[in-house]
Order: C-alpha cells, then sequence, then structure tokens
C-alpha cells in the first residue's frame, strides 16, 4: 500500500509534464485555427480523419464536409476541455467520442446534458446552450468519429398495452411507472414529462445515460411502443378525477389530512355546540 | 309521527320505556365529542361500498385477458384480481364511484379513528373507570389498520404487491417463528398460493368487519351504559365536584339525534365527492404486478407511512451468533416499532395513574393544559410516530428539494432521539402557562388592539381603552404589555394553578 503511493508520487510529475505539454500542443493549435484560417484548420481536421483510418457517418450518406469543419470547430471550443482535442477523452474529466456516434451527441446536446458545467457533475436536461445549427454541425464532426447513427422512431408504430408492460420490466423500477422519476443510489433519476420526445427515449435506451443501462435486448418496434407509453404517461387516462400528481399514496394522505379531516372537523366544529345563548 | 310510531312499536314488543329512555339520553355539548362518529359513518360507508364491490371482485390470481372499455389496457394478460378490479372501475356502471368512495373512507376511517384518540387521550378521558372501552377503542386502531392494509392487497396491482413483499420480508424477520408464519400466512413461499387470496379476500371483507362491527355496538354500548364524560362547568372546585356527577347537555331527541344525522350526511356526502372528484389508487395506471416488476417510488398507504419511515430509519443492527443472524433488520423497524407504539397505547391508563394523575374515578375530563406533563408526555409521543411517517417520504423529498437522502436519514435519526425531549419540554412550559394565564388558546384573546400613529409614532387603542388617547413614544415600552395582554392583570382575574407557579 505504502510503496503503491510512493510509486504514485513519484509517477505525478510525470503526468503533470504529460498534460502540461498537451496544454500547450492545444493552445499552439487553437492559435493556428483562429478566424482566417479556416483552410489550416481544416486541413488539420482532414488530416486527423485520414490518420484514424476508415471513419466516417455511418447512416452511409457521405458526410457534408463543411458542416464537419463547422462541427470540429465548435467542438474545440466547447468539448475539448474535456473530452480532448482529439476526442480521445481525458482520464477523470471526458470519456473518449470515438464509437459514440451521432445518437449520443445528439441526444446529449439536444436535452442540454452538454456540455457538463462541471465533470463530475450528474448530467441533466436543461435549455441547450447551444443552437439547432450548432448542434447539427458538431453531430455531423462526433458521427465521422464512428457509432451508432440517430435512431428512427415512430410511436405511431407503437402500442400502448405493449408498451406498458415493457416499462414495467425494464424502466419503472427506477423511472417510476408513470415516468415521475425517482431516486437510486447513485443518483437522481429524471422524470419523462413535458419536453422529452420520443427520440429522447429511444436514444436513451440505446445509449443508457450517466447511470442508466442500455437495454440491447429491445427490438425497434418494442422501443416505439415503450416511446408511445412515456407519451401517455405524461397525460394519462384519469377516469377517477383530479389525478393529484399520479405520485399514488403520498399525495392522497395529504388530501385525507388536508382536505378531508379539515373540511370535517370544521363540520363537526359548526354542528357540535349549541351556539351561546 | 314520532309518537305513533313509538306507540306502535310499544304495543307490539313492549320497548315504550326503553326508547323513552333512549330519547331522554344526554349527551354533553362539545363539538370534540363528534369526531369518533366521523369514522363510525365513515365504517357505515366502508361497508356499503364494499359489499357493492364483492359482487364483482374475483379472488384469484388465475390468469385472464382483459377485453374491456379501458384501451390501453385492452388484450392485457393478467391476474384475475388485477384485471376484474379495473373491470369495476372501467366496466362496471358506478364501480369507480364505489372503488374509490371506499378507498377515500378507508383513509378518513383511520384519520378520524387517530384524531378521536388524540381527543380522547389528551382529555384524560381513558381514566377509570373507562379503560376498558379505550382499549376497545385502541384494538379498533390496530383492526382497522389490519383491515386496510388487507384491502390495500386485494387489486394486486404494482403498488399493492411491492407491500405485499415488504409486508413477507418484515414478517419473515420475525426471530424464531417469522419464516413459519408466512409460510402458512401466504401458503408457501412469496409470492404465496392461490389460497393467499381467498384468506385476504374473507379477512378483508367478513372476519375483521364483523369483529370492527362487533367491536363498535360494544363501544356505543359501554358509552350509553357508563354516560359521557364531559368538561367541568367551571373552573372552580365546587363546579367541578357538581360536574363530577351531573351530566349537562342536549337530549338524544329532539336534539342530539338530528345533530347525528346531520353530521352522518356531511360525512357521506363528503366521502362521495372525494369518490366522484379525486382519483384515488387508479391500478390501470399502476398496472398488474409480478415478483419481477418494480417501481420506483412506491409507498404504502399513508397510514402504513410510519412503518416505512422506520424500516429507513433504523440502522443496520443484526445481531449474531456465529453465521446465524439472530434477527433480520426489518424486524425492528417493521414489526418491533408498532407494538411498541401499540403497547404504550395499551398501557396508558397505567403509565397515566402512575406519573401523571391519581387512581380515582374521573367523570369530567381534563383540559390538555390542566395536565401539563401527561399533555407533554403525549405530545412528545405523537411527535415521535409523526416524524417516522415524515421520513417515509425522505425519497420524495430528495427527488423534489435535492436535499441528499443519506443527509435527511441521519438528520431524522438525531431528531427521533433528541426530539421528543425538546417537545416534551417545550409543551409542558406552554401548557403550565395556558393553565396559568386560564385564556382559550384561540378564543380567550382579551389584549387590546393598538395602531401606530403614522404621524406622532405614537400608539393608539383601538378597543376599549382611552379612546383615541395618543400614547407619547416614551411611554411605548410601558404599554407593550397591553398589547399581548399583561400578565400581571390575568394572574389577579384567575387564581395560580394547584402548583402555585
Amino acid at each position: 500500500m505504502i510503496r503503491r503511493l510512493v510509486h504514485r508520487r513519484a509517477w505525478l510529475p510525470r503526468r503533470v509534464r504529460i498534460a502540461v505539454a498537451l496544454v500547450c500542443g492545444a493552445l499552439a493549435l487553437l492559435g493556428l485555427a483562429g478566424p482566417g484560417t479556416q483552410g489550416s484548420e481544416g486541413a488539420a481536421a482532414t488530416k486527423l480523419d485520414a490518420a484514424e483510418g476508415p471513419v466516417g457517418s455511418s447512416t452511409g450518406a457521405p458526410p457534408d464536409q463543411g458542416l464537419v469543419r463547422e462541427g470540429r470547430r465548435l467542438f474545440v471550443d466547447n468539448c475539448s476541455s474535456c473530452h480532448g482535442q482529439f476526442a480521445r477523452g481525458i482520464p477523470d474529466r471526458g470519456p473518449s467520442l470515438y464509437g459514440a456516434g451521432a445518437q449520443s451527441a445528439d441526444f446529449y446536446l439536444r436535452t442540454g446534458r452538454m456540455p457538463l458545467p462541471e465533470p463530475e457533475a450528474q448530467p441533466s436536461r436543461k435549455e441547450p446552450v447551444l443552437t439547432e445549427g450548432q448542434i447539427r454541425a458538431l453531430v455531423a464532426y462526433v458521427a465521422t468519429l464512428g457509432g451508432p447513427p440517430i435512431p428512427e422512431v415512430d410511436i405511431a408504430e407503437g402500442d400502448i398495452a405493449q408498451g406498458q408492460s415493457l416499462f414495467a420490466e425494464n424502466c419503472s423500477a427506477c423511472h417510476q411507472i408513470l415516468a415521475r422519476g425517482g431516486i437510486v443510489t447513485r443518483g437522481v433519476v429524471p422524470d419523462l414529462l413535458g419536453e422529452v420526445t420520443p427520440l429522447d427515449v429511444a436514444e436513451a435506451v440505446d445509449i443508457g445515460p450517466y447511470v442508466m443501462p442500455t437495454f440491447p435486448w429491445l427490438s425497434d418496434e418494442q422501443v416505439n411502443s415503450i416511446a408511445r407509453y412515456v407519451e401517455y404517461a405524461d397525460d394519462p387516462i384519469d377516469a377517477g378525477g383530479w389525478g393529484i400528481g399520479h405520485l399514488g399514496p403520498i399525495p392522497e394522505g395529504m388530501v385525507t389530512w388536508l382536505l378531508a379531516l379539515s373540511a370535517l372537523i370544521l363540520a363537526t366544529r359548526l354542528i357540535g355546540e349549541r351556539t351561546a345563548p | 309521527m314520532l309518537r305513533g310510531s313509538v306507540r306502535w312499536i310499544d304495543e307490539r314488543l313492549g320497548l315504550g320505556p326503553t326508547l323513552r329512555t333512549a330519547m331522554r339520553y344526554v349527551f354533553p355539548d362539545h363539538w370534540s365529542f363528534m369526531l369518533g362518529e366521523i369514522a363510525l359513518y365513515a365504517f357505515i360507508v366502508l361497508v356499503g361500498t364494499g359489499v357493492f364491490m364483492t359482487f364483482y371482485y374475483v379472488p384469484t390470481d388465475a390468469v385472464t385477458t382483459y377485453r374491456g372499455a379501458y384501451e390501453p389496457l385492452a388484450g392485457l394478460i393478467a391476474s384475475e384480481n388485477f384485471i376484474s378490479t379495473v373491470r369495476l372501475s372501467f366496466d362496471v356502471p358506478g364501480g369507480l364511484l364505489m372503488r374509490q368512495t371506499h378507498h377515500w373512507a378507508a383513509n378518513v376511517f383511520i384519520v378520524a379513528i387517530i384524531v378521536h384518540l388524540a381527543r380522547v387521550v389528551y382529555t384524560g378521558a381513558f381514566r377509570k373507570p373507562r379503560e376498558i372501552n379505550y382499549f376497545i377503542g385502541v384494538s379498533m386502531l390496530g383492526l382497522g389498520l389490519f383491515d386496510a392494509f388487507t384491502g390495500y392487497m386485494l387489486p394486486d396491482d404494482l403498488l399493492s404487491g411491492m407491500g405485499l413483499i415488504i409486508a413477507y420480508a418484515v414478517g419473515l424477520g420475525i426471530p424464531l417463528v417469522g419464516e413459519d408464519l408466512m409460510f402458512l400466512a401466504f401458503d408457501g413461499p412469496f409470492p404465496g398460493s392461490d389460497a393467499l387470496w381467498n384468506r385476504l379476500e374473507v379477512t378483508h371483507v367478513l372476519l375483521v368487519p364483523m369483529i370492527l362491527a362487533a367491536l363498535i355496538g360494544l363501544h356505543l354500548w359501554i358509552i350509553a351504559r357508563q354516560h359521557h364524560t364531559q368538561f367541568s362547568s367551571g373552573s372552580d372546585e365546587e363546579a367541578r365536584a357538581k360536574s363530577e356527577k351531573q351530566l349537562v347537555g342536549s337530549p338524544m331527541w329532539p336534539a342530539y339525534a338530528l345533530r347525528s344525522l346531520g353530521l352522518m350526511g356531511l360525512v357521506v356526502g363528503f366521502l362521495f365527492l372525494l369518490g366522484g372528484l379525486v382519483q384515488i389508487n387508479p391500478v390501470w395506471l399502476w398496472g398488474p404486478y409480478e415478483p419481477y416488476l418494480a417501481s420506483n417510488g412506491a409507498q404504502p398507504d399513508w397510514y402504513l407511512g410510519w412503518l416505512i419511515g422506520a424500516l429507513r430509519l433504523m440502522p443496520a443492527f443484526e445481531p449474531q451468533i456465529g453465521d446465524l443472524t439472530v434477527v433480520p433488520n426489518a424486524f425492528w423497524g417493521g414489526a418491533l416499532f408498532p407494538v411498541v407504539v401499540f403497547a404504550v397505547f395499551y398501557l396508558l391508563p397505567v403509565i397515566d395513574k402512575r406519573f401523571f394523575g391519581d387512581g380515582r374515578k374521573h367523570n369530567v375530563l381534563d383540559r390538555p393544559r390542566d395536565n401539563p406533563r401527561r399533555t407533554a408526555f403525549l405530545t412528545a409521543f405523537f411527535f415521535w410516530i409523526w416524524l417516522t411517517f415524515v421520513a417515509g417520504a425522505t425519497d420524495q423529498v430528495f427527488l423534489r428539494m435535492r436535499i441528499p437522502y443519506e443527509a435527511q436519514v441521519w438528520f431524522f435519526r438525531f431528531v427521533a432521539v433528541l426530539g421528543p425531549f425538546a417537545v416534551y419540554f417545550i409543551v409542558r412550559r406552554w401548557a403550565e402557562e395556558l393553565r396559568e394565564r386560564d385564556v382559550h388558546p384561540l378564543r380567550g384573546w382579551n389584549g387590546r388592539l393598538v395602531r401606530r400613529d403614522p404621524v406622532m409614532g405614537g400608539f393608539v387603542t383601538l378597543d376599549g381603552g382611552q379612546d383615541g388617547a395618543v400614547v407619547p413614544e416614551e411611554d411605548v415600552a410601558a404599554h407593550e404589555p397591553d398589547v399581548a395582554g399583561s400578565r400581571e392583570e390575568r394572574a389577579t382575574a384567575a387564581p395560580p394553578g394547584p402548583d402555585g407557579a
């Protein structure tokens, strides 16, 4: 144990030296890729592509080079501090994006989960920092690093009843049966209401963001059904009246104590005594 | 018409004198004496709506297919328990209204018993000679909780199934006999055999309700036999002694019976209003239960929230001998804690006699302030139970307010140990203060309303006192006691309490 610590201490300065070298290199590259030197930036990106062998958008369509270049520039500006200058990842900060694919880039950027305010934070849904066009460019760039494309989802093909039972089997243990969210050991599970789109559902099922597992056994048709059920759960059929949050017994107990009990005590208070003469 | 009816019965059954006595029976006047009646009328609603539901509920987990009006579950293959409940909700006319009213009535039944119990213990109504009726009442609370739990299990939906396995796990935790007991109750290991559902249904719709009905009858008969307790007609000893002997109130007919019937109408109407307007336990949204399914944030009905809270708060304590776990952890919070709580309630007459009162007969009630130590003890005890209720919602607090779960659990553990002592001393001091001043905390305010003069900066009394007199600023401090009511004045108006504080 002690020996290992000593070993680590001896090893650290070298790591720092490498990090410093990397940052210097990155700064130099940034200087080259400044405005007005689009050509050299594009050349660097192309050289990178060439060095990495057969990569590109796995959708089959040839990537729009202008869009990819724009995405590469945005990547350096917004993402490289954690994912590294060449998207190879930085230990303890951000993972490599090789193999992540358009799917992950689209999911994380469109839902505002990336960029993260700090590397340790749990990514959560917020207003995206980047514009739609910028996201499209970044997605095009990340797609050149290989990985799954943006999936197709069509909830019209899905079936609510099948979705309900699949959701109960695969999702509700963390997301709550009506997708209201909850807590797990290492984080907060988001609800799937409001802004969550069927595409978000399909992407998350494949990616498994943060502590969420992946579900490789689910077919496209089943994912359609789950996405359809999630849409339904947002505003389900409340045949019984006021839905009080679809959380079950806690709001029901509140209605019992705060509404029913106070109303009935008020009633006994009013009729329970003769009024003073 | 009433006279005619009484004569008709008298001429046939000879019950005239009995009926006359019943109609002349005197009820003392106080609104808090009607809280128990809310529970009684909720029970009547429970029986009525419950009988309706037994016509449609099928107690078996044999699998069937749902083909009913609720589209999102069309073609669902699940247990008959669940499907018959969904059918009752969507395909039986009035079924959902009955189901929801039944569930709300169950919630109100328990809450009314608890408030009634609080009235009884705070006013010392459980003292000699009324201990037997008090024991009956506490037993009805226990039976009511058990019956509500079995009813919650019947639909076999996702939430109730998770409740059932938690109950099973807690039962397994009972040292030595737990496993055999649970195998006996469930007819095998979880999820039990099909026999479980017949047992649950018969327990819920027949066994416990019959016992409850019998106990309610006994409860009321004993009240009539012993007569109701009442508050003293005055604060001096003479009035107290007189109130011990003479019951003052309204006769059953034509006063109290109408008042009580009015309350019945209100309770029944209000419960059906809730049942028609506020959704409760939407099993069609939870879906059916299978042992491999779960939902985050699952909770028992509120009246069992204290047990979930206790399970969460109990530290990881499992005494072991060698490799053998003597007491599994679920036992402490899930089984021992409720036993302790009910033991305290059952032992309250003994505790009270030993620590807070005397062994004499009492027909006159204490106001909570009249016995500060009893009031403080009970409040600390209720606070302790209430805390475990709140602890049962820690996950939702984390989710909504981002207060970390572990931090909450440690906070609640800390407060559960120290909080009751703090509550005891605060409430005791408060009750002593009230007793000394002899004012009603809500009604008997007799301070003076003053208004600050915007120009002069002084205070003007608004009611009584010197009309419009402007008090110079220097005298504001001297006048301040008037705002809250001077303690010195009050002390001369009412003699100090027995402890001469």
